[in-house]
């Protein structure tokens, strides 16, 4: 074997060992896989790819912040107007008398065993205390309301349909000592009572309790008018 | 056999060193390494026709592996760099499978 022979031989060998090397070279790196082995078009498409779709995902992401931002403050606004209905029903309903109601105010008690007080005396009697700001008012657990109406039935009282027994006792919220001060000025409620021989006694125990209730139909004529 | 070795022996210093490419070279190794096996498939194949030669051998393989980096060189600065590799590796793939076709009729005369 000549010289020159071995030496082409030893080069075959080495380029071998090259192309073995380089082999497992390769092989590692792509396995090792990850952005390391793309080429420099690869990552631009990639970076593009992941420009758009966060953009998407940033556009995705207003759109539902905006969402939610408008049904919260319809809800605001949709709790606001419950709270104002239900403000609205209460006042209404403490007026109307379907209501129980507490506050400070008087209670007038009226004995009179001569039955010398007739229905008009009553209805002085609370037509006076509404005009000194009585809010609520019941008479021996009959609520009054804006249509009751006090008749006589021979020296019976009658309330709204139903008979008024002795003593009478008149429930009145609202300020103590303007209803006191409205039944005691001359010729007034106390003054008449007392010329027609009755006892009258005006409490103001502080809170009293209005707890008498109206049942109330809706109209059968009147309609609200709406306003255009 | 001395040519069987020193693939063995390249096989085990890879496995064994498990160097990381430098940068610049990752674009160029997977062709190179696919030229190269293209020069090792003709050279089985000459061998099988008992007509190889070392020279050849070499310049062949030397030769493809360079003209092969080059031209994805060229193509990388013409901005053509992934087509053209994916060119080369079809051409390159084409003559891999008909050495293998030369080499599978000497060995199993079919």
């Amino acid at each position: 074997m000549t010289g020159s022979r071995r030496r082409a031989q030893v080069s075959v060998a080495v380029l071998a060992a090259l192309l073995g090397f380089g082999l497992v070279v390769q092989v590692r790196t792509t396995q090792d896989g990850g952005l390391g082995t793309a080429r420099q078009d690869d990552l631009l498409g990639i970076i593009d790819d992941l420009t758009a779709r966060s953009e998407r995902l940033r556009a995705e992401t207003a759109e539902l912040q905006a969402t939610r931002n408008r049904l919260a403050s319809a809800g605001d606004r949709n709790a606001a107007a419950v709270e104002e209905a239900r403000r609205i029903t209460d006042t209404l309903a403490v007026l109307a008398g379907t209501a129980a109601a507490q506050g400070p105010g008087v209670r007038v008690v009226i004995d009179d065993p001569a039955h010398s007080l007739r229905a008009e005396f009553f209805l002085d009697l609370i037509q006076e205390l509404r005009d000194a700001g009585a809010e609520a008012m019941m008479l021996n657990g009959r609520r009054i309301g804006a249509s009751t109406f006090v008749v006589d039935r021979g020296v019976q009282l009658v309330l709204d349909g139903g008979d008024v027994a002795q003593p009478y006792t008149l429930t009145a919220i609202g300020e103590a000592a303007t209803l006191t001060g409205a039944l005691g000025i001359p010729r007034g409620i106390i003054d008449t009572a007392e010329d027609a021989g009755a006892r009258i006694k005006v409490e103001s125990p502080g809170q009293v309790v209005v707890d008498a209730l109206r049942v109330i139909s809706p109209p059968r004529y009147a309609r609200p008018v709406t306003a255009q | 056999m001395i040519a069987f070795a020193g693939l063995a022996i390249g096989v085990l210093l890879g496995v064994l060193l498990n160097p990381t490419v430098p940068l610049w070279l990752e674009p160029y190794l997977p062709l190179a390494v696919v030229a190269a096996l293209d020069a090792v498939f003709g050279g089985i194949r000459a061998t099988l026709d008992a007509i190889f030669d070392e020279k050849v051998f070499v310049v062949s393989f030397v030769s493809n592996t360079l003209v092969a980096a080059l031209i994805v060189f060229l193509g990388d600065q013409l901005g053509v760099g992934g087509q053209l590799s994916t060119a080369i590796v079809v051409v390159l793939g084409i003559r891999i499978f008909s050495n293998v076709a030369a080499i599978r009729r000497h060995v199993f005369r079919a």
